[in-house]
């Protein structure tokens, strides 16, 4: 393999690992987001 | 942070991000030993870099958690500990993926790579340690012993290149800067980029942590009917 293909790889790793992470870190914000609202209604629910 | 001063933070990351993979492959000059394969080290001391300083916060983090007891230092310290993993992680792939070419060798055990392996270790069994505690101020107290405890590899980490014989090479060194000023601009931009990230990723897990503990905190008082 030559220099620039290491070159190559090794970017992908830093984007694919910095943009997993961000997409991660986004995902576990809109599970939190879903449980709230779902918090939200029981809450509404018991106030009924 | 406001939605639109969260999103102008977040443009400017972008920008940065864009002048800093044009200040690697076009304003730098390539290495004249190595040829292109340096221009991974921009990305791979940046990574390292923000690695410290997260494992720093985490650090002082652990620190005032010990003194106030107040569990906000906790989750400081829990999203400073992922992050600086997730970085450590990158510049050990990096290191390897530059290695090869160079060295002729995917892995030797230098000191500076087997410090760095160990930083790794230690920092990732944070993670285990706090998935095996169940009371949670226990759990934080642990962490933030370990997070404390942990912090001793990174100057050894730093200083592994400069104290025993490597085949690592020393950039920086007291006063100087072994690179043409080209080099040096790239680095400083790739720097600066990579600082602003961490600073936006820190901000934005820590507050998600805060409110998945608040979120759990009402889910049980819900189950146990308190509420």
């Amino acid at each position: 393999m030559s220099s620039e293909l290491f070159l190559i790889a090794g970017y992908m790793v830093i984007w694919g690992g910095v943009f997993g992470y961000v997409f991660f870190a986004a995902r576990q914000q809109h599970l939190l987001a879903a449980r709230v609202q779902v918090l939200e209604e029981l809450i509404k629910e018991k106030e009924l | 942070m406001s939605i639109k001063k969260d999103q102008i933070v977040v443009i400017v990351a972008a920008l940065l991000f864009c002048s800093a993979i044009y200040t690697v492959f076009v304003y730098a000059p390539t290495e004249r030993v190595m040829g292109p394969i340096q221009k991974i080290f921009y990305f791979h001391l940046s990574s390292a870099l923000v690695a410290f300083l997260s494992f720093f916060t985490a650090f002082v983090s652990g620190v005032l958690f010990l003194i106030r007891k107040d569990l906000k230092w906790d989750v400081v310290g829990v999203a400073s500990v992922e992050i600086g993993l997730v970085f450590t992680t990158l510049v050990l792939i990096t290191g390897v993926l530059w290695g090869r070419p160079v060295w002729n060798t995917w892995w030797t055990w230098d000191p500076r790579l087997t410090t760095s392996l160990i930083l790794w270790f230690i920092y990732a069994s944070y993670f285990i340690l706090r998935s095996s505690v169940e009371r949670q101020d226990k759990r934080a107290v642990f962490c933030a012993v370990l997070a404390i405890v942990g912090f001793v590899d990174v100057p050894i980490v730093f200083l592994s290149a400069r104290l025993w014989r490597t085949i690592h090479p020393v950039v920086i060194r007291a006063g100087s800067i072994d690179m043409a000023p080209a080099m040096i601009t790239t680095l400083l931009v790739s720097l600066g980029t990579f600082t602003l990230l961490w600073a936006l990723l820190l901000y934005h897990r820590t507050r998600t942590l805060t409110m998945a503990g608040r979120v759990k905190n009402l889910e049980k008082r819900l189950d146990g009917g308190i509420l």
